[in-house]
């Protein structure tokens, strides 16, 4: 279970540049729950994740996972709990290394990494099972680097890596914002097959409202750095695409008259 | 033939250095400058070592030591205080020099007439082959001690390579170079990217603090000056490495970079045999690593120049 407290977190405090990314976000993730995060650009939520994975720290809150207080782990230190896959398909795995090495590397995430060899026959016998199972062709090319495959395939692969040892939590930031319909379909598709078969709790950012509704139990919506809409059960199966469109039209609306208003304030007064 | 064997004796002994370059540089793609005070270090350690009587394999070992933990002290100033890699390196580049003097008491050490591990392979060929043996090598009268001294020098490449690759293949190797290749993902995968590059720091600079060190037995003097210009030399092998050998893998690599090494010692004692003025050496190994870096940009420039016409 994921429990966010009174999440904060401001960047460039103080400056021209100020940001606010994270306003007092609260949010508790029960076991097995797969929850998609919308809203609009800069609304905080890839900000929301970062904080979750540790990228940065949070100004005030806390994080507790699966009873743990993670609040001011390090990155790396979290990343036994959690598996991640990022929106940049190049940013999850290690381009110059082997599909294979890679592989290997998330087969020891957050466990001790001694003098034993890298490329253990067990994993190389599993992996090549697990790899067969992606339909891609991928198995007779363990020993080629990763850089030369497609942006589909490395995610493909990234997904594989981030779930090989079952995570408390996975992370999903866009995961297939960068590639063509036709490759996130099947990525998406993996993604809900992994995440079904191992049961595992699921926090996915994502543009796509199709995708939202789709797939997950739960939909939050953010603006401004919190969350305005949470939907779940009965409500979230009801919801479709139109709905979250108008949600959408609501929330901008209501910023444009904000903006109206402090103009006619400004040409008033100022 | 004799200058060709000193050439690929200290070739060998320099392919420690390189290798340490290519630590820094290609597995962790951090410019460490530190490499030209470590050298030095590790000669002025195994020199004063050994005028003070310290067995030369011991000698030799602390030098590597000592490397390694001035390249730890750049590694820790980089990422805990997040200074970038080159002033880190100068930092503690500078910090040696005086460190140098003071392990040496002089500039200038001389290590004639004291045991060192190159007075103990000598003694070995004159044991084997007896003394002032001489090897008929393709029609040339070669002193058989210093074939010897070439073969102990290949040999402790070789083992070093070896213990690299091996290393470099291990989890916590792997670990390494998926650092310097994608530290968000080896992050991600619960790694300490700091604790990665401090420790891969110290390695390079343990290897170049060895060559250091073999240098000063080989040419019977330690210099504090002896480093300088280290760096690029360095560069320079393994660039002459990877353009000889095309193949990617870590293996060929490592070989590639020793291969480098030597190679580029032969060119240069060419080079001075045909009468190239010393003091112009480290302006043209400069030159040569500038072209190296600029020229397959600009190769490809020139195509597409082509390409458009």
């Amino acid at each position: 279970m994921l429990e966010l407290t009174d999440l904060y977190k401001t960047f460039n405090a103080g400056t021209l540049n100020e940001v606010k990314a994270l306003q007092g976000v609260s949010l508790t993730i029960a076991d097995g729950s797969f929850v998609c995060v919308l809203g609009t650009n800069g609304s905080g939520k890839s900000t929301l994740l970062n904080a979750v994975a540790g990228t940065f720290i949070t100004d005030s809150g806390t994080i507790i996972l699966n009873g743990r207080n993670i609040t001011r782990w390090p990155e790396h230190k979290r990343a036994c709990q959690i598996g991640r896959v990022f929106q940049n398909p190049f940013s999850g795995t290690a381009p110059s290394m082997s599909i294979a090495e890679n592989l290997s590397l998330a087969a020891r995430r957050g466990k001790k990494r001694g003098l034993g060899w890298g490329l253990p026959a067990p994993v190389i016998r599993e992996l090549k099972i697990r790899i067969k199972d992606l339909k891609m062709g991928l198995e007779d090319r363990l020993d080629s680097p990763i850089g030369k495959l497609s942006g589909g395939q490395r995610q493909a692969l990234t997904l594989l890596m981030s779930s090989w040892l079952k995570p408390d939590l996975l992370l999903l930031d866009e995961h297939t914002a960068a590639l063509d319909p036709k490759t996130a379909g099947k990525v998406i598709e993996l993604t809900e097959r992994i995440v079904t078969e191992g049961g595992l709790t699921t926090l996915m950012v994502t543009h796509s409202m199709q995708q939202a509704v789709n797939l997950g139990d739960r939909i939050i919506m953010m603006h401004q750095g919190r969350i305005k809409f949470d939907f779940s059960g009965d409500e979230k199966r009801r919801l479709k695409v139109p709905d979250l469109l108008s949600l959408f039209d609501e929330i901008r609306r209501k910023d444009q008259i904000d903006t109206g208003v402090s103009e006619l304030l400004m040409a008033n007064y100022v | 033939m004799t200058l060709l064997i000193g050439s690929i004796t200290i070739g060998l002994v320099l392919a420690l250095l390189a290798v340490g370059i290519f630590i820094s540089f290609r597995i962790f793609d951090f410019p460490d400058i530190t490499a030209e005070g470590s050298f030095t270090f590790g000669a002025a350690i195994t020199a004063s070592l050994v005028i003070a009587g310290t067995n030369p394999i011991l000698a030799t070992a602390l030098a590597f030591v000592g490397g390694m933990l001035a390249g730890a002290a750049t590694g820790m100033i980089h990422t805990r205080f997040k200074i970038n890699p080159l002033l880190s390196g100068i930092l503690v580049m500078t910090a040696l020099y005086s460190v140098n003097l003071h392990v040496m008491g002089r500039s200038n050490l001389p290590l004639l007439s004291k045991t060192t591990l190159f007075t103990w392979f000598e003694n070995f060929s004159e044991k084997i082959s007896g003394k002032d043996a001489v090897v008929n090598l393709l029609g040339w009268d070669v002193p058989a001690k210093e074939l010897w001294t070439l073969l102990f020098c290949f040999l402790i490449i070789l083992i070093f390579s070896l213990i690299l690759y091996w290393f470099f293949r291990t989890q916590i190797g792997t670990a390494m170079r998926a650092t310097g290749d994608n530290d968000q993902m080896i992050r991600a995968l619960g790694v300490n990217t700091k604790r990665m590059i401090i420790f891969g720091v110290a390695l390079s600079n343990g290897f170049i603090a060895l060559a250091g060190s073999m240098l000063a037995q080989f040419q019977g003097f330690a210099d504090v000056q002896m480093g300088i210009g280290m760096m690029v030399w360095g560069l320079a092998s393994v660039i002459i490495g990877e353009a000889l050998i095309s193949d990617n893998s870590l293996g060929m690599v490592i070989a590639g970079t020793v291969i480098g090494a030597v190679l580029f010692r032969l060119l240069v004692a060419i080079a001075l045999r045909w009468g190239m003025n010393p003091n112009d050496l480290k302006l043209i190994t400069a030159a040569f690593v500038f072209l190296a870096l600029v020229l397959p940009d600009f190769m490809k420039q020139t195509k597409k120049i082509k390409l458009f016409r």
